[in-house]
């Protein structure tokens, strides 16, 4: 790890055992390569990772205007050292939320066959009325760092992922990462949107799994989207319950003034009223984390679809490949007896213009042969592809299964957790006006 | 909380008003014995005595000398302080004092614990049976320990549906003790029409007095149906009240209109032939509306305008308030409504995950109900208070205004008397002791309504409260 400048804020500490460093090649079958201890121990077990700060800076984007942007602090620390009780500067640089993307980006065509974890929105969406949509209010800012962080310890913690070398650099290499990132290439791998649709619709023999993975991955995209929609809605109406109440403390304060026996008591109920009504605020605030939580799985679902969608892509490029393989077998059928058996140009012409020569004809064949062979040859890789892809695919689906599953389950239980507080709190003010009410007479 | 002493007033001439004459104040010793006397009384003479002195209240100021007429006489009133009155026996008074006395004799089993001299032992009759009634009654805290002897309910409504038209008649249920009344428990039924006649004739024969208000003849809000449960309902809980408070009421209770609505069978025959033997009364007991101006109005009973004025205004506002915050809540519910059933489709997807999204789903289907009952509760129990108490204000304002007239009546008296200097000094002394006598039922009435409103106001808050409560409760029930 390089060194760098020493900050004064230190990161936060997360406890995880030493992690493996390796270099990931593109596709499965090369061996790991560069790895440094064993396989199998993601990242973060042996590197502690965060995001602790955001910072605002100006400068020159690309079209050489002024911008403000917002960066982000990643401060890494490998585990061993805290483990010995040294508490070490951690090694930290900082990032912009566009080089996140970057990053994502790449992963995602390296590693088409993982459900590869999501980002923070890029803008605010889903904002219910007192909440700012603009990225650089402050809670925002904190919001997102909180999921950038969420982000590179899931990373991290992937046991595919986190041996990605690119990925390491991103957490240590503070110049010039982005060339590295361009050098790979991968950009040229990406798949186009057009291919990728054309294959949805052309897939002849669709694998039955992931077509329930495709509706499911639909799903719940549908119905969480339909969740945050309506949840900001009901956080919106909530907090003008709540808000209005507080006209209540306001009154009773004008009421008390003019009340003898009653003043005390009101004065006091209206005071309860104010700090009801300013309760909202915090309530609100957590909520926002529920609804994150929520927003990571939707776009979860986003990146299992595209998983899906690879698969499409594989499928259709193995059936084209066996198309064009059965076809051109039938070319050399023909060419070789001479029979034209379905009605083609070929037939067309040699009919019109006369056959070829038996010279043409050989030339003709040799070459189909070789195009058979190379054919069958990628019938062979692409059945070959297909197959360990459905097969890293799904166990990569499963894990995913899993960690939705746990990980609602607890959102779940915070969001009831969240609710019952709300409510006991409720009843504390309203108990508390209720002693006052009932001092204001004897 | 004891009454307030009436300050003296500016206008009132050498006598404070301990000094007045106060029919009522009769000696004390007289005083002391006469309950177990009246309460045991059960001879037919004595009954008719007193009810004869129900039936002509104001006729004996008639017969002062000098007295004039138009000054509002109302019933034989109780004493305004707790403190010894002198007794001066003015000869104008003196006929009156007899018949007064053994009214007095009532007045003092009652209890009411309105100021009544504290040389009264009160001895308690035993109030008609029912614990049940009792405990529909809202007691006041003074109350506790007192008892009553007049319990009256309104209940059961019922349609009536005749060829002219159709209307709802209401069960009034009264138990009682004294012995104005031949029995000791009525049944009849009664329309708002009734109920209307008899705050008018409240309102005629004291006029001195906050007459509890009605519920609105015509509810303008909204689209109305008469005969809609809720409305009934609403209206019913409104007339229960309102003859609860005159029953509490140590004076209006007594009031000869009271008793015929509680007791008669027909009302309706009353009614007409009431007419002309009340409308003589009410004639003399009707004001000269404005002419007079006020020299100066004592201090006191300008704040009370202007306490009334501002509490009006805050009690609007706060009935703003609440209507804006159930508007709200019926918002919110109304996406609550939306958001469980999205949990709920969720769970349609989901395998492991099914059931604790169901669960949300539930849960925030139960915050649905209870916040729909919470809603309902505040617009039934809680809004219609605060204009109940809006009109009741206006009643006040009403008796505040009369007394002012009194005030200025009794003023350009004063100097009609300081040009004729024919009168003599009792003259004023009348004018004066009706306007003191005023200002102490309105201070006592003050003194008694704010305790009443407090203890009305923490009824219903804890009301609310606890409706508050009970909501969160069920959001508690959430995970």
């Amino acid at each position: 790890m390089r060194g760098s400048e020493i900050l004064e804020r230190m990161a936060d500490s997360r406890s995880e055992d030493v992690a493996v460093i390796g270099n990931t090649d593109l596709s499965a079958a090369d061996p790991h390569n560069n790895t440094m201890t064993e396989e199998g121990v993601p990242l973060l077990k042996t590197m502690e990772i965060s995001v602790s700060e955001a910072e605002k800076r100006t400068g020159k984007n690309a079209v050489s205007m002024q911008e403000v942007y917002t960066v982000y602090l990643i401060e890494t620390r490998p585990v061993n050292t805290i483990s010995e009780g040294l508490s070490a500067a951690p090694d930290s640089l900082w990032r912009r939320y566009s080089e996140f993307e970057l990053l994502r980006n790449y992963l995602l065509v390296t590693f088409p066959y993982i459900v590869v974890p999501p980002l923070p929105e890029k803008r605010a969406e889903f904002v219910w009325h007192k909440l700012s949509a603009d990225n650089m209010d402050p809670d925002f800012v904190e919001r997102r760092r909180i999921g950038l962080e969420n982000f590179l310890l899931r990373v991290a913690s992937h046991s595919v992922l986190s041996k990605d070398k690119i990925f390491y650099l991103f957490l240590t290499q503070d110049d010039g990462w982005k060339d590295v990132v361009y050098d790979t290439g991968f950009q040229a791998k990406a798949d186009s949107r057009l291919k990728a649709l054309n294959a949805t619709f052309r897939v002849k023999h669709p694998d039955k799994r992931y077509t329930e993975l495709k509706h499911y991955s639909d799903e719940l995209h549908s119905v969480i989207s339909q969740l945050l929609r309506v949840r900001a809605k009901v956080a919106d109406r909530l907090y003008g319950v709540y808000k209005v109440h507080g006209n209540y403390g306001r009154v009773f304060s004008e009421w008390s003034a003019i009340e003898r026996e009653m003043g005390d008591g009101l004065q006091s109920a209206g005071h309860h009223m104010d700090a009801y009504a300013a309760s909202v605020d915090d309530i609100l605030e957590e909520e926002e984390h529920y609804a994150d939580q929520l927003k990571e799985y939707l776009y979860y679902s986003e990146a299992l679809r595209a998983v899906c969608r690879k698969h499409e892509l594989i499928q259709y490029e193995l059936e084209m490949a066996a198309q064009d393989l059965v076809s051109k077998k039938q070319q050399r059928e023909e060419l070789a007896t001479g029979t034209v058996r379905t009605f083609s140009l070929k037939g067309m012409t040699s009919k019109l213009f006369g056959q070829e020569t038996p010279e043409q004809r050989e030339a003709k064949l040799k070459i189909l042969e070789q195009q058979i062979v190379e054919g069958e040859e990628l019938v062979k890789t692409s059945n070959a592809e297909c197959d360990e892809y459905v097969r890293n695919a799904w166990v990569d689906i499963d894990r995913f299964k899993e960690q939705k599953n746990q990980d609602l389950k607890e959102a779940l239980i915070s969001y009831a957790v969240m609710q019952i507080s709300m409510c006991k709190k409720g009843i504390q003010v309203w108990n508390n006006a209720k002693e006052c009410f009932s001092k204001m007479s004897h | 909380m004891s009454v307030s002493t009436p300050k003296l007033l500016p206008s009132s001439g050498k006598k404070s008003i301990h000094d007045i004459f106060h029919p009522l104040s009769c000696e004390e010793a007289a005083l002391t014995t006469p309950s177990p006397e009246l309460q045991n009384t059960s001879s037919i003479g004595d009954k008719m005595a007193v009810k004869l002195l129900l039936l002509q209240p104001p006729e004996p100021r008639a017969h002062k000398q000098g007295d004039n007429g138009s000054l509002s006489q109302g019933q034989p009133e109780w004493v305004a302080t707790d403190q010894k009155q002198e007794l001066t026996l003015n000869t104008g008074f003196e006929m009156v004092k007899a018949l007064l006395h053994s009214l007095i004799m009532k007045q003092a089993e009652n209890k009411k614990d309105f100021g009544l001299p504290n040389g009264t032992p009160v001895d308690t009759s035993s109030p008609a049976s029912s614990s049940s009634l009792l405990n529909r009654l809202q007691l006041d805290d003074d109350l506790d320990g007192e008892t009553r002897d007049l319990f009256v309910t309104v209940d059961d409504p019922k349609k009536h549906v005749s060829t002219m038209e159709t209307y709802i008649t209401y069960r009034v249920t009264t138990k009682t003790t004294r012995t104005e009344f031949d029995l000791p428990e009525y049944s009849v039924r009664r329309r708002y029409q009734d109920f209307d006649w008899l705050r008018n004739k409240l309102e005629d024969t004291q006029p001195t007095h906050i007459i509890p208000p009605l519920p609105e003849k015509f509810v303008v809000k909204g689209v109305v149906d008469r005969f809609s449960e809720e409305f009934v309902e609403t209206r019913r809980k409104a007339l229960d009240k309102f003859l609860k408070r005159i029953a509490d009421h140590p004076v209006l209770s007594f009031n000869d209109n009271f008793n015929v609505f509680l007791s008669a069978k027909d009302l309706n025959s009353y009614k007409k032939q009431g007419m002309a033997l009340l409308s003589k009364m009410g004639e003399s007991v009707k004001y000269v509306t404005g002419g007079y101006k006020l020299r100066s109005r004592p201090l006191e009973f300008a704040a009370m305008g202007d306490y009334l004025d501002m509490f009006t205004q805050k009690l609007g506002t706060i009935d703003r308030i609440a209507q804006r915050i159930i508007k709200e809540q019926a918002e919110y519910l109304v996406e609550l409504r939306e958001y469980g059933p999205v949990y709920s489709s969720w769970a349609s997807a989901e395998g492991e995950l099914r059931e604790p999204l169901e669960g949300v789903s539930s849960c925030v289907a139960n915050c649905s109900t209870a916040l729909e009952e919470l809603t309902e509760d505040m617009n039934e129990e809680f809004l219609p208070v605060f204009r109940e108490y809006v009109l009741y204000i206006e009643s006040m304002k009403n008796v505040l205004k009369k007394r002012d007239q009194v005030q200025a009546e009794y003023e350009a008296k004063l100097e009609a008397v300081a040009f004729r200097k024919e009168e003599r000094a009792c003259v004023p002394t009348d004018v004066e002791k009706c306007q003191d006598r005023v200002e102490c039922f309105n201070a006592d009435l003050k003194a008694d309504w704010d305790r009443w409103q407090n203890n009305k106001r923490q009824d219903f808050r804890l009301l609310l409260t606890g409706m508050a409560d009970r909501n969160i409760q069920y959001y508690e029930k959430v995970g």
